[in-house]
């Protein structure tokens, strides 16, 4: 008999009808036995709350009995990869889409996409929003050209759902979703992070703007993706929320 | 090499920080003297956490307890992970850091759980390197710190207590001294806590913690104690510091409730029947 390696503890940390590693004993002269399942339940029990406390829009949704079951098979297929559990959870959104149990909420997978994005812009990098009167004294021409920048704490979550209705029926309660497709912000200005319904047209004008484009090649973004883009109302938004940081204006 | 006082924190009380004491802690500390963080907890990148710690060193000596380094892995140390850690003490400036006899990485896979190890030799030569690795990388001292134990390796060749001695000697890192550990694995395995303590290189020890534990059984009807963190410290465990604070004279004293968190009286509470120990001690 060969003494227990870590390998071995690996495989029986995650499967409860695993064997105990040989090699492990009581203390008493008998075998570990059940004591084993100290560690299996610590892990196990750690995980799961992670899940639990890191989705609370999947938890509302779901109800946290439910979450908690989901979180058992799941964490099996995708024990932590990092010591950061504060990350733990971003293979769920996959996960979800194969899971057959709940393949009748198509949108569960987006959902799971949307608590990810808040709690990775809770522990994102702080910064200052633009001012808004800085913007109000450009002159037309050189807003085309400006560069703006966008907070760390911003995210963009896309959806095919009507993700937004979603989540206030979540958070707030509200009537049954319009089935239409919709995007959400998730912007931070102080600590806490907020979300917006982002019209269509958005997230083209964010993804052009991440990419250091200039604010007049965003608008032709958003009007390629939304010929009615309201271009007006969605600098409104992105001012108000906090989203825009910087302002820069090429020589 | 290092500074070779095993720990810059004040002999006083000092409590596991958590988010929801923060505005209590900030308006009477009571008989706390300083704080501890679990490291991971801050490694984003800005928010609320950091803003908070920033505030809290401010006002506090803080202690950074890791939990996630896995210096007992057979795997080699995380080398992105101890870049973290380098990063949090060199902008915290924390008076210590510690972490633990155990292990929790494998083949890239994160238990968050502080698995056991055998006490053999090739054990001793991993630990040895890994903490001389993380005190090189840090460029400070660190305190590695008694594990709780559920069960035993039939492969172990010496003593936890010897085991511990040779990684100080070796390393040069100071040791933390897990009172309720001490009970813990006492319960658990059969043996004699006194004999631990006495057994205990305590001239290396810079820090002590205390926490809450369940009460379990094994199959065979057997108490199991869970080192759970979620409740008072247990009466044997005060009588064990007691002779602890003996033997070594008055240390950091850290009480740690990670789960079930009570309101900050309770958690205060705790502090001052910690404070009172040192007090005696140092009587």
């Amino acid at each position: 008999m060969s003494p227990p390696t870590q390998a071995d503890f690996r495989t029986a940390m995650l499967r409860p009808e695993a064997p105990v590693p040989e090699g492990l004993g009581n203390g008493h002269g008998g075998p570990a036995g059940r004591r084993f399942a100290v560690y299996r339940n610590n892990v196990a029990v750690g995980l799961t709350e992670a899940v639990v406390e890191g989705f609370p829009t999947l938890r509302a949704l779901l109800g946290e009995d439910n979450l908690r079951a989901l979180a058992a098979p799941f964490l099996r297929a995708h024990p932590p990869s990092s010591p950061l559990m504060f990350r733990y959870g971003a293979a769920l959104p996959g996960f979800l889409r194969s899971f057959q149990p709940l393949a009748h909420m198509g949108y569960l997978p987006d959902v799971a996409r949307l608590d990810l994005a808040r709690r990775e812009s809770y522990h994102a990098a702080d910064a200052t929003p633009l001012d808004p009167a800085r913007l109000a004294a450009i002159p037309p021409a050189d807003l085309a050209r400006a560069r703006l920048g966008l907070a760390p704490s911003l995210r963009v979550v896309r959806s095919a759902w009507p993700l937004w209705q979603i989540w206030q029926l979540a958070h707030h309660d509200g009537p049954p979703p319009r089935p239409v497709a919709e995007d959400i912000l998730i912007t931070r200005p102080g600590f806490d992070p907020t979300a917006h319904h982002l019209p269509a047209g958005g997230a083209g004008f964010l993804d052009a703007l991440g990419q250091g484009r200039s604010a007049e090649a965003a608008s032709e973004a958003a009007l390629a993706e939304a010929p009615d883009a309201d271009l007006p109302a969605l600098l409104g938004l992105l001012l108000k929320s906090g989203a825009l940081t910087s302002l820069e204006i090429p020589t | 090499m290092f500074d070779q006082s095993p720990s810059r924190l004040p002999a006083l009380p000092g409590v596991g920080f958590k988010a929801r004491h923060y505005g209590a802690i900030l308006e009477d500390a009571g008989p706390v003297g300083w704080l501890e963080i679990h490291a991971e907890n801050y490694m984003g990148d800005g928010g609320r956490p950091i803003a908070m710690l920033r505030r809290l060193a401010e006002r506090f000596p803080v202690s950074v307890h890791g939990v996630g380094l896995s210096i007992g892995g057979e795997g080699a140390l995380d080398r992105a992970h101890l870049a973290r850690l380098r990063d949090l003490c060199d902008w915290l400036q924390p008076a210590s850091f510690s972490e633990h006899l155990a292990w929790s990485t494998h083949d890239s896979a994160y238990f968050n759980d502080l698995l056991p190890l055998p006490y053999t030799s090739a054990t001793l030569d991993r630990v040895v390197s890994h903490v001389g690795q993380v005190q090189d990388a840090l460029g400070r001292q660190m305190l590695l710190e008694n594990p709780s134990s559920y069960l035993s390796f039939d492969e172990s060749e010496m003593t936890e207590t010897a085991f511990l001695r040779e990684v100080a000697r070796r390393s040069g890192c100071g040791l933390l001294l897990d009172v309720n550990n001490v009970f813990v694995s006492a319960v658990n395995l059969g043996l004699d806590p006194r004999a631990y303590v006495q057994d205990f290189p305590l001239e290396t020890v810079g820090e002590i913690h205390l926490g809450g534990h369940d009460e379990d059984e094994d199959d065979a009807g057997r108490p199991l104690l869970i080192d759970s963190h979620g409740r008072e410290v247990a009466d044997p465990v005060w009588a064990l510091l007691d002779e602890v604070l003996t033997l070594s004279g008055p240390k950091p004293l850290l009480i740690e409730w990670d789960n079930d968190l009570p309101d900050w009286p309770v958690l205060a509470a705790e502090a001052a029947r910690a404070g009172a120990a040192l007090q005696r001690a140092a009587a």
